[in-house]
């Protein structure tokens, strides 16, 4: 679904990856783990097409096709999905109007005509319900005054209903206390199937005790050093990544 | 992949042209240029005026004579010719059409252009409307409706006609020929505009509304009107004005006085798009325009403007609260590109007691305009426990642009209440990633933050008048800054 190959990605001059290769199939959960400053949220943002940063070398191809050369919101209209570290907040649009036009672009580009507002009504019931979520909140403000939880919990929601082949979740349990994060976590676990994939992004271990990767990747200084099943990332939590570090050096 | 910047927008959004931009060529009847006390009575004749009235406009061109210019307002432009304008064009096909098959077919195309054809207007939603084309209203429809009502909804040259009472009364009463330099002007030279009388207790069963079009090149528009709501009534007023695009700066200096006596409330909205000239900033209309309202005891005056159109915008839709517990309100987005200038805002004066003024006024600033707000709360010495609140946010669009804000505040009683919010905010490139993100794209997604940005604005419209507006703040921002 999902390969990246030799990918070296920089901003402002500054190279933050060098030489990533990936590979996602469907069906499939992989976590990518790191130190901070090592390019995870990064990686994220170049596969989504943040335009800050300028492909250096390498590919990106998703389902079959050369995606480095296309604008944000046509490779969302793929299939893609980053479900964002910091949602941004957008004052006077209300989540149900911003899912409405997000999901209705889609299907324009996809040659589709809009989705019937009843159908529409019904599928954002639904969604809500399979993740718990107050319809009181659907009405409010995209993000504004949301606590980090609510946040979250919105970004899995839009998930739900945009229903993305790949998923690219930034550090989805920062600011999560831990009956935020079952939710969420069950949430992405609902959504989950053979026909699409997952990455996890995420600094501990804690949110791979809920979504359970069936890959592991340690990213330092924008390289992949090492890559595993979800045991590595139990040692990473005993050990740290000094050893890594150590063990990358040696070579 | 090729980067979208703020540049790329910016340029897209020049050669946006003007949506309305066409010229209709009907046959229509101009004055001279030059304004003179000759000119003054040939426009009174040209209507068949009563003296009174003929007199009344040599007196208020008389004081407009000893008036200047003012340049208080921040906004620079070259100051229109006042002898070089022709103050008098009206569309030859007289008299006024028993239907719609006698009108000119070229205006009905016009309006067809303007997607306001009568003919669907008449179905819709029971929107009567009042024409004012080049200055002479062409059609007035419902009419029968309202006049059963006892509703007046008529030109106000009909009605110096037809209720002389009424307008010698009321035509003056707020915005005086004195009043300043524009107003004076209007007075002399008001070629048409919508007069309007709702009689005691009396709710007005439909929007009551006109559209106001600039078309015959170098023509001044003067408009006047006049609203009155008797005791306990209501109505709700809408306006809306386009102008094809021309080269030369065309001038419009309306005046609009509105009266709402005790237990009367008036809604009045307005969604302006008059030509903002091009991305030079060659062209385009100067709009100088002098609103206010009067409310009595109880009564509510409610303006509500979308303004996105005009090179110079100099305007401040007011309230004077003489009444004890009357109620002023202004809502106003106000959205400006390239190099158009506002200088937009509103005056509640609190003379009554426990009067009540909110103000709520959304500034979008794109290109290199500027857009300033321009408010002024009053409460007089003998006004107690008045009450303002006032918030005035800015949007702003790339590094060129500006927004202002200057708010003025003279209290002299002391239990009045005031507050005033002001918050500045620029769309961010974060924002705009997200929303690509979610598959928006980029000139969807401008649209989408500025009309949640104007939604408690955009609340306060009419519904139909809402969705026109809505489109317009799309169109005048299409591709503008990332």
């Amino acid at each position: 679904m999902l390969k990246i190959d030799n990918l070296h990605a920089r901003i402002d001059g500054k190279s933050i990856l060098n030489g990533i290769s990936l590979d996602i199939n469907p069906g499939e959960v992989h976590a990518i783990m790191g130190p901070n400053g090592s390019g995870k949220s990064t990686l994220a943002s170049v596969i989504a097409g943040k335009e800050d940063y300028e492909i250096r070398q390498g590919k990106i191809i998703f389902e079959k096709e050369e995606i480095s050369e296309l604008s944000a919101d046509e490779r969302a209209h793929k299939g893609l999905f980053l479900s964002f570290q910091y949602p941004v907040e957008i004052p006077g649009v209300t989540v149900t109007n911003f899912i409405k036009t997000s999901l209705n672009e889609s299907r324009k580009a996809k040659g589709l005509e809009e989705m019937p507002a009843n159908k529409m009504l019904q599928l954002i019931k639904e969604k809500s319900e399979m993740l718990e979520i107050d319809r009181k909140f659907l009405s409010r403000s995209l993000n504004e005054g949301f606590s980090g939880g609510e946040k979250k919990r919105n970004e899995i929601f839009q998930m739900a209903m945009l229903e993305p082949k790949l998923a690219i979740l930034d550090e989805t349990d920062s600011g999560l206390d831990i009956d935020a994060l079952k939710v969420v976590a069950n949430g992405v676990n609902k959504l989950k199937s053979s026909e699409n994939a997952t990455l996890l992004i995420t600094h501990y271990q804690r949110l791979l005790d809920y979504i359970v990767p069936d890959f592991v990747h340690v990213l330092i200084d924008g390289k992949i050093v090492k890559s595993g099943n979800k045991d590595l990332a139990l040692d990473l939590e005993k050990n740290g990544y000094d050893w890594i570090k150590k063990e990358v050096a040696k070579q | 992949m090729s980067k979208y910047t703020e540049d790329d927008l910016r340029e897209e959004l020049k050669t946006k042209e003007y949506e309305y931009g066409f010229y209709t060529d009907i046959d229509s009847e101009t004055f001279p240029v030059g304004l003179n006390e000759s000119i003054i009575r040939a426009i009174s004749k040209k209507k068949n005026e009563p003296k009174w009235m003929t007199d009344w406009r040599l007196d208020a061109f008389k004081i407009w004579k000893k008036m200047e210019e003012p340049n208080w307002a921040n906004v620079s432009y070259k100051k229109p010719d006042f002898q070089a304008i022709s103050y008098y064009s009206a569309p030859n096909s007289k008299p006024k059409y028993n239907s719609l098959d006698e009108v000119d077919p070229e205006l009905l195309d016009t309006f067809k252009k303007l997607g306001i054809s009568l003919d669907e207007q008449k179905k819709l939603a029971g929107v009567a409307m009042d024409v004012v084309v080049d200055s002479v209203s062409v059609a007035t429809t419902f009419k029968k409706t309202l006049l059963e009502k006892g509703i007046i909804f008529m030109s106000i040259s009909e009605a110096i006609k037809q209720h002389p009472d009424l307008v010698k009364k009321y035509m003056g009463s707020v915005i005086p020929k004195t009043d300043n330099y524009y107003a004076a002007l209007n007075s002399a030279v008001f070629s048409d505009g919508s007069f309007c009388y709702i009689p005691k207790g009396v709710r007005c069963p439909m929007e009551l509304s006109t559209y106001f079009r600039i078309n015959q090149a170098g023509t001044g528009q003067f408009e006047r009107t006049l609203v009155i709501a008797e005791e306990g009534s209501y109505v709700s007023y809408l306006e809306g004005c386009t102008a094809p695009s021309r080269n030369e700066n065309q001038l419009h200096a309306a005046v609009v006085e509105l009266i709402a006596l005790k237990d009367a409330e008036i809604k009045y909205s307005t969604v302006q798009n008059w030509y903002p000239g091009n991305d030079k900033g060659v062209g385009g209309v100067f709009n100088f325009v002098t609103k206010r309202g009067i409310c009595e005891e109880n009564a509510k005056i409610s303006w509500t403007q979308v303004e996105t159109g005009s090179a110079i915008t100099w305007k401040y839709p007011s309230c004077i609260l003489k009444g004890d517990n009357s109620i002023g309100e202004f809502y106003s987005i106000a959205v400006t590109n390239n190099h158009q200038q506002a200088d937009t805002g509103t005056k509640m004066i609190h003379l009554g007691n426990n009067t009540k003024s909110t103000i709520i006024s959304k500034g979008v600033s794109a290109g290199k305009s500027q857009n300033s707000y321009r408010g002024l709360v009053q409460v007089s010495s003998r006004a107690k426990n008045a009450r303002n609140f006032s918030q005035c946010d800015s949007l702003l669009m790339g590094n060129k642009c500006g927004a202002h804000t200057f708010p003025y505040i003279e209290v002299k009683n002391k239990s009045a209440q005031i507050e005033h919010e002001a918050t500045t905010s620029k769309i961010g490139e974060d924002q705009i990633f997200y929303c690509n993100q979610r598959g928006i794209e980029t000139e969807k997604a401008i649209a989408l933050i500025v009309n949640g940005f104007s939604k408690d604005v955009l609340n306060k419209l009419p519904m139909e008048f809402a969705v026109e507006a809505q489109k317009l703040l799309e169109i005048s921002l299409e591709g503008s800054v990332g």
